[in-house]
């Protein structure tokens, strides 16, 4: 804000015209094929539009946008079918590992995937996503951990944080009468079915890039058949936190990193070296 | 080639789904239809290729069925009524998505854990809704082993040909007992024509994307589709109703009943006959759509109609709004998984409809 009203008219014009046209020549940065061109409708600072770029980006290196079949959650990630330019079926709450099952059983030489919240995935659909992972299905499970129901107006979850507050813990998450955070992604990591387990988060560029790393190999390894790959973005949700994006991006790294903390729980790469 | 065979209920049917190349079966065991899933795990995979795959649970089931029957295979599940219970939010969004695949209940006595018996009890459930909102499933009801093979291929040709979700509705002893059926020849697996209309198969870069959902935030948007739903509805009813019109000619009283129920009626009635009662059946195959005009017609013929069930009377509601009043319409039936049989029938029969013994 304040940059910009020290800034006179005339700079303003000239950026503009000098640097923000983009022509073929300097145009380094583009909408990827599989990204529709609707406006998102996530929150201003919301990580979901940021992974949903990823994963187009990398159906698009990959030239896999005909063979990918998506399973969108319930959630704020309901509609991520209007934003993937790839057939997508929308699963009732916490089955998108069971629907993605199906798909993928029926059509196994195509890419599937899930994308799922927290509540989605971790609550509601424990079942599935266990038995998914336990069974080793080969498909890409994506996990949004943001510690809250979003959709709904800020409900807890089973990943809350201990001492978060929410509006049905507005006291903060006791753990003793509400039980601890589920720590889910270590749980699936422990399961012979699945393949890669990694935690990632989309609140720096330099993550950005990791996250679309991890995504990438989930992929890759599903076109291998090596079972089920499972990628937890740990992310944001400054609405229902309360918070300016800023400010959540600092809570994210200051409170929820430390519990949840980065990097790859079963890398099957790094066994092998 | 077609083949003769003694099979068990819920064999005939495994069997049936392997010879109309289904291409998956996703389910979970339960009493009394395991058979199912037992026979499609020994048979299925090594004659098709089919897939068949034991979920963890019945709501896990459904929703493999939803995921790929989204992408335009042939795909069923079976259960039985606490199963089906379980699985009733995924058919409601099965329904609504408009995927075509193949439900079985092999219904056994409720409420509750219940009993492993055969029963009717589940005819609100699968006939009105069961599941949230206004939808309809196509109701099947087979009243022989034969049938239970049959109606495999035929819910399959129905699923497909109006996009909707199928239901045979069996009860535990035709799924257990034993009777000659005569299997149809294997049929190929097949890729279904106009896939690309809807089905989620992977897009080519020459269509817009496919979506299966049945979230339609703006309530005109979800009234449309609601719209568009009934309106096929209404087209299943005007061509796809069948019923089985047993002695009717010249009847003078009418037993309604459907399934393994209906077999015994048409021997009460034969014992009324052997009294000199004339005594017709009618038995609706087909649930849903019900057979509204057929009951009206005949309700105009006869004196009164005894309506019999293995529940506390269910379908007998559907009786009475066919026949509207014309004539009465009374209800027998026996709960928990009992079995009535045929003298019991035409006993409750006398005593309801002729005032007593004759
Ligand atoms: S409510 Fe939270 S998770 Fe949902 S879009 Fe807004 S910021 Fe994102």
């Amino acid at each position: 804000m304040n940059e910009k009203t020290m800034l006179d008219d005339d700079h303003y014009e000239n950026v503009i015209r000098e640097e923000s046209v983009c022509t073929s020549e300097n145009l380094v940065y583009e909408r990827p094929e599989t990204l529709l061109d609707t406006p998102l409708h996530y929150c201003p600072g919301c990580g979901h539009g940021v992974v949903h770029r990823i994963i187009a980006e990398v159906v698009d290196e990959l030239g896999i946008q005909e063979e990918t079949i998506g399973v969108a959650p319930v959630g704020c990630a309901v509609f991520a079918y209007n934003y993937l330019n790839i057939d997508m079926s929308e699963a009732a709450h916490g089955r998108a590992s069971a629907v993605a099952t199906g798909i993928k059983r029926v059509l196994p030489e195509k890419y599937v995937f899930s994308y799922q919240g927290d509540g989605d995935l971790a609550a509601i659909g424990t079942g599935e996503t266990i038995h998914t992972c336990n069974r080793g299905e080969n498909l890409l499970i994506i996990f949004i951990n943001n510690g809250i129901y979003g959709m709904t107006g800020g409900q807890m979850a089973p990943t809350t944080l201990p001492g978060m507050k929410s509006t049905t813990s507005p006291f903060g998450r006791d753990v003793k009468s509400m039980g601890a955070p589920l720590k889910i992604t270590d749980l699936v990591a422990q399961l012979p079915g699945t393949y890669y387990v990694t935690r990632q988060s989309v609140h720096k560029p330099a993550n950005v890039r990791k996250t679309k790393k991890a995504i990438l190999k989930g992929f890759q390894f599903q076109k291998e058949n090596k079972g089920t790959c499972f990628v937890e973005v740990v992310s944001n949700c400054p609405s229902n936190w309360k918070m300016t994006p800023l400010e959540s991006n600092k809570f994210l790294e200051d409170q929820m990193l430390p519990f949840y903390p980065l990097g790859d729980l079963k890398n099957p790469e790094r066994k092998e070296k | 080639m077609k083949e003769l065979k003694l099979m068990k209920g819920n064999e005939a049917l495994a069997e049936a789904a392997i010879r109309a190349g289904c291409d998956a079966y996703f389910g979970y065991p339960i009493t009394p239809q395991s058979e199912v899933l037992e026979y499609l795990s020994r048979e299925a995979e090594n004659r098709t290729g089919m897939v068949i795959l034991q979920a963890e649970s019945e709501v896990a089931s459904i929703n493999m069925v939803y995921g790929a029957a989204g992408t335009g295979k042939k795909v069923m599940t079976s259960s039985s009524s606490p199963g089906v219970s379980l699985m009733q939010e995924g058919i409601s969004y099965i329904a609504c998505a408009e995927l075509p695949c193949l439900l079985v209940n092999v219904n056994r006595g409720g409420p509750g854990l219940g009993t492993i018996q055969p029963s009717q009890g589940d005819y609100f459930q699968t006939v009105k809704g069961g599941g949230h909102g206004d939808y309809k499933l196509i109701v099947l009801a087979p009243s022989t082993v034969q049938e239970m093979a049959d109606f495999v291929d035929e819910g399959f040709e129905l699923a497909f040909k109006y996009r909707n979700p199928v239901m045979i509705l069996s009860d535990g002893a035709l799924g257990q007992m034993m009777e000659k059926v005569e299997l149809q020849a294997q049929k190929e697996r097949v890729t279904m024509p106009g896939l690309d209309a809807w089905a989620t198969i992977g897009k080519p870069v020459n269509r817009d994307h496919n979506v299966i959902t049945s979230l339609h935030i703006q309530p005109d948007k979800m009234e449309e589709i609601n719209i568009h739903l009934q309106k096929k509805y209404r087209t299943i009813e005007e061509n796809e109703i069948r019923v089985e019109m047993i002695n009717c000619d010249d009847a003078e009283y009418i037993i309604t009943a459907y399934g393994l129920v209906a077999r015994i009626c048409t021997k009460a009635a034969e014992l009324a006959r052997d009294k000199g009662i004339k005594v017709g059946v009618i038995r609706p195959i087909t649930l849903f759509p019900f057979p509204i005009n057929e009951i009206a017609e005949a309700a105009g013929k006869v004196k009164g109609i005894l309506d019999v069930e293995m529940n506390a009377g269910q379908m007998v509601e559907d009786v009475r709004l066919s026949v509207n009043g014309k004539v009465p319409v009374e209800f027998y039936g026996r709960m928990g998984g009992i079995v009535p049989t045929p003298e019991e029938i035409l006993e409750a029969f006398e005593e309801k409809l002729l005032g007593g013994a004759k």
